[in-house]
């Protein structure tokens, strides 16, 4: 790979071990995906919950915050995914206190290093929305795919360690969604039936997601039609497309900025289309249905909700009371939760015996073992992306849309 | 000599192990238990199988970004795959590769989901790329 002068001194270890490190890492990943040479990014974003860290990563990171700071500092703004535990309302879901003081250290360990905790996988709704041919280093799939798609920014998935060692040198390598002839579309899809929910949203994502072979593939959905689609229907859609189909990037034709038409999406011809219609949304949602109506935790998460989801669920619920023997947890980020505690949202959600919570995502918080100390087995949620992750670690997850979901956690039972 | 499969050149150290194959794709949060070692998502298809200290081949990495921390916690309990071969690859699998020194090898000249079966011995060259298969090895 080529470096300039700059990145050849970090390799050199002028500016430390803990950046040298890092671009010999990335040095190893750019040859991996044959890039030429090395990306400035504007800003990364660090998935790093204690679920995937473990103690092995928690000491990797205390090890690198023991490093004098002009050796370990970010070297560009820096924002955390949405961590592993909520400090304020782990007892109410009996979150096991031993992952909760190994969330405690990590984050220490990130403070130290200049990262600010944001804890959030909607930054693009609620932090600094990237901008169009901004070359960024985000972790999160459901943040790299909104990124990319309808802002138009540049990044791969960068999981943690990648998105950290970008923070340390301020590089990534060039390959992939950083270059010009990989955001043009490989795959076309006509879409029939317009989605009406969120959850339909997030089926169509999940649809198409399923027929991508590799991370390489950029579907082209056309045939959306009407008033364009809101940030959370692209949010939804977004995270479940990524989440099914490992997939970075998508055009939505008159909807994202770089698909237009299909003529500037495609090189040459545009390929034939895979029509996707309302039976095909229905054999979709069928997949997630229930053999009975037992029901033990609802979800809302993943990705985090917006303020305007907090005040839809706080509607849905308003004069309302959860039955004793459901659960319902809403994660949330927490310049959201602020802003509904301040408006009454959290207020109105929790007097009908919800739980917010607050810096987490329910995947990414030891779910398995939650699921154990509560005996949650029936999950239900909105999110597509969360009956895809859910079942491996012992779920069996039902989807349906959130007034659904709602009336369901009323009656105690699937609705 | 076995036969030699070529792959682009990978990430990691080179091993020698058994092969657990399938034509199913990996995530490390979606589809393992890694406290206990074995595949967990039902619908996988190896639900159930231990992968730990196995060559493990399948078709594409997919999921989330956890992967990328994930492989070295679980070498850091002997609980980890020895290897990884894939037909595809994405960006989190070659980071957390980098990251843990572990041995990964992706994008062979056919597809390594069909070229390997479950218990061959193969044996894994990240530095050239090259697997080679000794279906007489015990």
């Amino acid at each position: 790979m080529k470096l300039n002068e700059h990145e050849q001194a970090i390799l050199a270890g002028n500016m430390g071990p803990a950046r040298q490190r890092a671009m010999a890492q990335q040095i190893e990943i750019g040859r991996f995906f044959d890039a030429e040479d090395m990306v400035e990014v504007a800003q990364a974003h660090i998935m790093a919950d204690t679920e995937s860290l473990g103690e092995a990563g928690v000491r990797f990171l205390e090890d690198l915050a023991d490093m004098p700071l002009d050796q370990c500092k970010v070297c560009i703004p820096t924002i955390t995914d949405p961590r592993g535990a909520d400090f304020n309302a782990y007892q109410r879901i009996n979150h096991d206190p031993v992952y909760v003081e190994l969330e405690r250290r990590a984050d220490q360990a990130f403070r130290a290093l200049g990262i600010l905790m944001t804890d959030t996988c909607i930054n693009y709704q609620t932090m600094m929305p990237p901008v169009l041919g901004e070359h960024l280093a985000m972790g999160d799939t459901g943040v790299v795919i909104y990124s990319n798609s309808v802002q138009g920014a540049r990044t791969n998935y960068e999981g943690g360690p990648s998105a950290l060692a970008a923070a340390l040198t301020g590089r990534t390598p060039r390959f992939g969604f950083h270059l010009d002839e990989r955001r043009r579309g490989t795959a076309c899809f006509d879409v029939t039936h317009q989605p009406a929910t969120w959850t339909e949203w997030g089926a169509l994502g999940g649809i198409v997601g399923r027929t991508m072979a590799s991370y390489y593939e950029v579907p082209v959905i056309n045939g959306i039609h009407g008033p364009a689609p809101t940030s959370d229907d692209l949010k939804h859609f977004g995270a479940a497309l990524a989440s099914y189909g490992s997939t970075a990037l998508f055009h939505m034709v008159g909807v994202t900025p770089e698909a237009p038409d299909l003529q500037t999406v495609f090189d040459g011809s545009t390929p034939d289309p895979t029509k996707i219609g309302k039976a095909d949304f229905e054999d979709f949602l069928a997949g997630y249905g229930a053999a009975d109506d037992a029901l033990d935790v609802v979800v809302f998460a993943a990705p985090q909700l917006s303020l305007l989801e907090m005040e839809r669920c706080a509607y849905l619920l308003k004069d309302r009371q959860v039955h004793r023997d459901v659960a319902v947890l809403i994660a949330t980020n927490p310049e959201n939760k602020h802003a509904s505690d301040r408006m009454g949202l959290t207020q109105t959600i929790e007097d009908a015996g919800a739980v917010v919570l607050e810096g987490v995502c329910f995947y990414q918080m030891h779910a398995r073992e939650l699921g154990e100390a509560n005996n949650w087995t029936r999950l239900m949620t909105n999110s597509a992306k969360l009956t895809n992750i859910i079942g491996g670690y012992g779920y069996e997850p039902v989807l349906a849309d959130m007034e659904r979901c709602i009336d369901s956690a009323v009656a105690g039972r699937i609705v | 000599m076995g036969t030699v499969i070529q792959g682009h050149v990978g990430i990691g150290p080179s091993v020698s192990g058994e092969a657990l194959v399938a034509l199913d794709n990996f995530s490390a949060r979606y589809d393992l238990d890694r406290i206990k070692g074995i595949f967990s998502r039902p619908s996988h298809k190896l639900h159930g199988e231990s992968y730990v200290g196995k060559v493990l081949v399948l078709n594409a990495a997919k999921g989330g970004v956890a992967t990328a921390w994930m492989l070295r916690e679980m070498a850091s309990r002997d609980m980890a795959p020895l290897a990884l071969l894939l037909n595809y690859a994405n960006p989190i699998i070659a980071q957390g590769a980098a990251f843990a020194e572990f041995p990964l090898v992706d994008r062979f000249e056919t597809d390594i989901t069909c070229a390997i079966q479950t218990g061959d011995q193969v044996y894994v060259d990240p530095a050239t790329g090259a697997v080679t298969i000794d279906r007489d090895a015990t």
